[in-house]
């Protein structure tokens, strides 16, 4: 993958919505053509500008969802109600809009294909989108890395990507669901916050390197768990994203 | 605080500006307590400007301020900056 890192100055691209769906009632995926677009690993992000009429502009980042493919790229947005850029990209944007992304952008946050031993994954909420663009290259790339991703939702119906996990289960990756609020009736999964008994039961044996991506305090919860259960703190990458996220 | 809290991921675009380099992998250490980070893993506030804190003592490491045109970095914070070329 190196060369595809890209270094040197960043600039804006033209990127045409190509299609865009729904994932839950307030998560939109939107796939992106981008000319020129020199390729991404998974779990870095792109920045996104709007310029409105009068010339204002908002700027915000967001997570590349999909493994590598071409000059495609998809985000997956989630729909923040006071946000400047969200809503935008969630409810106004339409097939053949063109906006102005750059990237890809970081290189501290991406799936590293030979950890020498397990892979854990910890989203909690739209967190999971960088985690669920590494289960994407992985499942791309054919690596076998053992690879278990424990997702922690507010209810069922606030998962994304629930279908594909499904199907992207096997060949070495598990996926472990946590609802925090609300859990189907039937629900033999998780139905708490993520803290250290759970990671305890959840984290592999072998487990040689952690990815965390979600609201600080749930990132940084997981974090000191981790080190609390004597998990080296420098194979724990963390990704925090807060309010002004939007 | 914690709430506003991010990290190097989130000011990664700004930092590439400055840098014209990839800097979330570049490891920085700090003037205050002597701690070896890479810039993807310390603390980030953003509100006018960016400020980059160690996630050990918290020390402001580098402050970041742009007005589109310019931009304003004071590195007072970082003993070492190591990138790969």
């Amino acid at each position: 993958m190196e060369g595809t890192a890209v270094l040197g100055r960043l600039i804006w691209r033209a990127a045409e919505v190509a299609e865009l769906w729904l994932e839950t009632s307030s998560v939109k995926t939107l796939v992106l053509e981008v000319a020129g677009w020199p390729g991404h690993r998974a779990g870095q992000h792109v920045d996104v500008r709007l310029t409105a009429e009068d010339g204002y502009q908002a700027q915000r980042s967001y997570s590349i969802a999909s493994a590598a493919n071409g000059s495609r790229v998809e985000l997956t947005v989630e729909r923040l109600d006071d946000g400047e850029v969200s809503p935008y990209l969630t409810e106004e944007a339409r097939p053949g809009d063109v906006i102005e992304l750059r990237g890809p952008i970081g290189g501290f946050f991406v799936w590293d294909p030979a950890p020498g031993g397990a892979v854990l994954l910890v989203g909690g909420g739209s967190g999971i989108v960088p985690l669920m663009a590494m289960a994407r290259q992985r499942a791309v790339d054919g690596d076998r890395v053992p690879t278990r991703m424990l997702y922690s939702a507010r209810a069922w119906d606030d998962v994304i990507y629930r279908d594909e996990l499904e199907r992207l289960g096997g060949d070495g990756l598990d996926v472990v669901y946590t609802l925090t609020r609300e859990q189907p009736p039937d629900w033999t999964g998780y139905g708490r916050r993520v803290d250290s008994d759970l990671l305890d039961e959840v984290a592999p044996a072998d487990l040689a390197l952690t990815f965390v991506c979600g609201p600080t305090p749930f990132v940084e919860a997981v974090a000191e768990a981790l080190v609390g259960l004597g998990h080296d703190p420098s194979r724990i990458k963390t990704e925090r994203f807060g309010p002004t996220g939007g | 605080m914690e709430k506003l809290r991010l990290d190097g991921n989130a000011a990664a675009g700004l930092l590439q500006e400055v840098f014209a380099a990839e800097v979330t992998t570049a490891v920085g250490t700090c003037d205050g307590c002597g701690a070896v980070e890479a810039v993807g893993a310390v603390h980030v506030y953003s509100a006018a400007g960016t400020v980059l804190r160690c996630p050990h003592c918290e020390a402001v490491l580098m402050k970041v301020v742009t007005d589109g045109e310019r931009i304003w970095v004071d590195l007072r914070g970082v003993r070492m900056l190591e990138l790969r070329v």
